[in-house]
């Protein structure tokens, strides 16, 4: 390595240094952060910036799960490991009233359901605790509308955002200034792709829900797609699980997440199947392909 | 490894090879038909960066004969923007190549979005320059040169498009680069290190990702090859040191950490520093990081250090090297690009926030308005919207700054407006006036530590909200605990400025019907006296318990 090269960071140095920044920033200036914790891949490398930022003291605000009901177990388990080994403090909420009345996908469509079991959840979640500040691991390449979005999104009292009201957000220097009832959502791993996250899981050896690794799971098979059988209502008359080799490639609730034919049971193997994707990794959630642009009517309405 | 299939065995060396690639920051500005936004979706169609089911919801939309893809789909992401067919707002994109990944901000070019193109402008370290080869040096291309070389952009790189439409004509591109040449010569101190000039077309493919058969007269790189050979970084390494502590870390008795992101300079244990504003100074005792403790730390990286000795340090404080430090100062000259409907209003205080330090401060006079197409110097006595003019500025309380054109990120600041909370201005200083050394505090019989040692609390400028009631309460309370509190009837900013910067707590207090408290940038709700003190606890300004 020539001199030069041994003062140049590289991309994942960089986009950790920026991370931990603006988690440091967030924490200083705001009376009542919390973290969305979502158990997935990305919100669990934010966990782990979030424990570098602050090394050696404690991550200083809670992890926050809005919990539908209708996560997989293994998620469930995860979490509150994960929540454990660092430390922090876990909340969840439920939107409980929406699910002893049954709400699911089925019943509902997947926009309604969405609203209530994650939207609703979420807002009353943030209100219920006050918190201002909220913490999520979205990235600016997983969809169209996130790439436009703000590493500081400004939402109003009911939680909404409007995307041609943005504060302009120049160099490092982040607007920390809210009304009282307002709040801001906060995205450390704006820049990050999602190459750059599973480079990261491995560089750093962070553990991750099982469901990620190919194995043996019993799938209902249609056509292409393949639906765990986590909900049994989500069967059809007749339709039976087969074993199929196959892993999440993110993960959602159950009724709602597609799973994909995979050997890969390893990182590395993640990696390289990464590599050959012709699918961005949101193709296999069924709720963003409701209609045209429909991400970014959820976020409008409140939804991270 | 001696499990794994072949296909992962050259996956490792990939990663291997992958995390050793660096990061290029670019922003893309041009006109609204000059084709920005099918120039980023050729670079990300052409390397391969496009997923199928996005290509797939682009078939057969969009403006392009039939059979063609209309790339810019790719990129116009609102439907506000698909509405109208502008880009309104700054996109960000990443793509990468065998060489180095990349994040674009695309930017819009209308003239009412010029703001934007400044966000976009102010991270990245080369500026794509559209100009549309049909219609030459427009107004509005030389804005967007303007605003790259104000914003501090190393590298511009003027991509003369539609090359196809001018039959790929030699004396075509050779007239808009003589032209843009006179512009950017124009600009003067401001002028581009690095300039380059690329003739593609973004419809076709020409000179995007691949040389071109088009024109056998062009002998340069094609615009990739430029975006994967010119330096990533401002080289910032061997500058003087410079760290904006954002949050000091104290997990027991035994640790006192300052946390922040290195601006400029390499820092080793041992190394002498100084905190600014207060000039106090020490040495590195350890530099502290999660995945253990580092000789040596650079910039741009987030670090924890420790000092040797425990000098007051505070969250806003900037810890350089003490041989070459920054301007401490109260009055600066920035050149402003002014971002909120509402225009600037003289002497109308504005919170001015510079690395992690947020201070109250006034737009004093306006020097001249700069017209960024012309670039003549106008007289001016405010700024609207999109507007830009260097300006006197004070700060009520002393900030540690550089110059931008030596430092981009202890440079720069933004105005924000208290009333509305919105980001008012982007500032560049170009110049500081030094304050006297050693407020009379530092140096004389009495020095600020013992006079906190003393009082229990920092010097500090409190406003507060609420009722007649509650700021008494909180001036009783905080007269009881022995603090040196003072609530002027009428002061002037400039004598709040020395009083709480000779230690003492001031106070003021406006009528409302709910409680709040301003202190440096932090604003919060208060419901009770106990409220408060907690909250100035918190902020580091009251120290500890009360003392009886």
């Amino acid at each position: 390595m020539s001199a030069a090269a041994a003062t140049t960071l590289t991309h994942l140095e960089l986009l950790e240094a920026e991370s931990i920044h603006i988690l440091r920033e967030v924490a200083s200036e705001f009376e009542r952060p919390v973290m969305l914790y979502s158990i997935g891949k990305d919100s669990t490398v934010m966990l782990r910036l979030a424990q570098k930022a602050f090394y050696p003291a404690p991550i200083p605000f809670p992890l926050l799960h809005i919990d539908t009901g209708f996560k997989f177990r293994e998620m469930i388990d995860f979490r509150d490991k994960m929540a454990a080994s660092v430390g922090a403090e876990l909340l969840v909420w439920r939107n409980e009233p929406a699910i002893a009345a049954g709400t699911n996908p089925i019943a509902l469509d997947t926009k309604r359901c969405c609203g209530l079991l994650k939207t609703q959840a979420l807002l009353d979640g943030l209100n219920h605790y006050g918190f201002n500040a909220a913490f999520g691991g979205a990235r600016r390449d997983e969809e169209k509308s996130r790439a436009k979005e703000r590493i500081y999104s400004f939402r109003d009292k009911a939680g909404q955002w409007d995307p041609k009201n943005q504060r302009p957000e120049l160099w490092n220097l982040y607007n920390s200034r809210i009304h009282p009832g307002e709040s801001i959502r906060v995205f450390p791993l704006s820049n990050w792709t999602e190459m750059d996250v599973w480079q990261y899981i491995y560089q750093e050896n962070i553990p991750i829900v099982d469901l990620y690794y190919a194995k043996e799971r019993p799938m209902y098979v249609r056509g292409e797609t393949l639906l765990p059988i986590e909900q049994s209502f989500v069967a059809r008359l007749g339709e039976k699980p087969q074993m199929v080799k196959s892993r999440l490639r993110s993960l959602g609730c159950s009724p709602c997440t597609g799973a994909i034919r995979s050997d890969a049971d390893t990182l590395p193997k993640i990696i390289a199947e990464l590599m050959g994707f012709k699918e961005s990794e949101r193709a296999n959630r069924v709720i963003d392909h409701d209609q045209e642009g429909s991400m970014e009517l959820k976020k409008r309405e409140g939804y991270f | 490894m001696a499990t794994l299939a072949p296909n992962t065995f050259s996956i490792e060396a990939y990663l291997a090879e992958d995390s050793s690639r660096d990061l290029l920051r670019f922003s893309t500005a041009g006109s609204v038909d000059d084709g920005k936004s099918t120039l980023i979706g050729r670079l990300l169609y052409d390397t391969k960066s496009v997923y199928e089911d996005n290509l797939k919801s682009i078939e057969g939309k969009g403006t392009t004969a039939p059979g063609v893809l209309d790339l810019a789909l790719l990129t116009d992401g609102l439907r506000a923007e698909r509405e109208q067919g502008i880009t309104i707002d700054v996109a960000y994109r990443y793509f990468s190549t065998e060489r180095r990944k990349f994040i674009i901000a695309d930017t819009p070019g209308h003239e009412q979005y010029t703001r934007n193109m400044a966000t976009g402008a102010s991270t990245a370290s080369l500026a794509i320059v559209l100009v549309d080869a049909r219609k030459g040096v427009l107004i509005q291309s030389r804005r967007h040169a303007c605003i790259t070389a104000l914003l501090g952009v190393p590298h511009v790189l003027v991509a003369i498009n539609k090359m196809d439409l001018v039959g790929y004509d030699e004396g075509v591109f050779e007239a808009i680069r003589r032209d843009f040449t006179a512009f950017f010569d124009e600009l003067g101190e401001l002028k581009p290190a690095n300039i380059y000039f690329v003739p593609v077309s973004a419809l076709t493919g020409d000179n995007v990702v691949h040389s071109t058969l088009a024109m056998p007269w062009y002998h340069g790189p094609s615009l990739l090859q430029l975006l994967e050979s010119v330096p990533a970084a401002d080289a910032r390494a061997d500058a003087p040191f410079r760290l904006a502590v954002q949050r000091v870390l104290r997990p027991n008795l035994d640790f006192r950490g300052f946390a922040g992101q290195i601006a400029a300079g390499t820092i080793r244990p041992g190394d002498a520093i100084m905190a600014l504003p207060s000039r106090r100074t020490s040495k590195v005792k350890s530099i502290v990081t999660f995945d253990g403790e580092l000789q040596q730390a650079y910039a741009p990286q987030s670090v924890t250090l420790t000092l040797e000795d425990e000098i007051d340090v505070s969250r806003g404080d900037i810890l350089v090297s003490p041989e070459s430090a920054s301007v401490v100062t109260t009055n600066l000259t920035a050149s402003l690009v002014w971002m909120d409907q509402n225009p600037l209003e003289l002497n109308r205080r504005y919170l001015l926030k510079h690395t992690s330090r947020t201070v109250h401060a006034q737009v004093k006079s306006v020097g001249y308005r700069l017209d960024i197409a012309t670039l003549e110097h106008q007289p001016a006595s405010t700024l609207t919207l999109n507007g830009i003019g260097v300006v006197e500025i004070e700060s009520v309380q002393p900030l540690a700054v550089d110059r931008y054109a030596s430092s981009r990120i202890t440079g720069s600041f933004v105005l924000i407006d208290p009333v509305t909370n919105a980001t008012a201005a982007a500032g560049m200083i170009r110049d500081a006036v030094p304050v006297a050394t050693g407020l009379r505090s530092a140096s004389g019989p009495v020095s600020l530590e013992e006079r906190a040692n003393r009082w229990r609390h920092s010097g500090a400028y409190v406003e507060l909200s609420g009722p007649v009631a509650f700021a008494d309460d909180v001036e009783r309370a905080l007269f009881v605990r022995g603090a040196a509190v003072l609530r002027p009837d009428t002061a002037s900013a400039e004598t709040m400025a020395a009083m709480s910067a000779a230690g003492a707590l001031v106070l003021t207090h406006t009528v409302a019907e709910t409680q709040s408290v301003t202190v440096a940038g932090h604003h919060a709700a208060i419901a009770s006296v106990d409220e408060l003190i907690k909250f100035l606890e918190v902020h580091d300004i009251l120290i500890g318990d009360s003392i009886h």
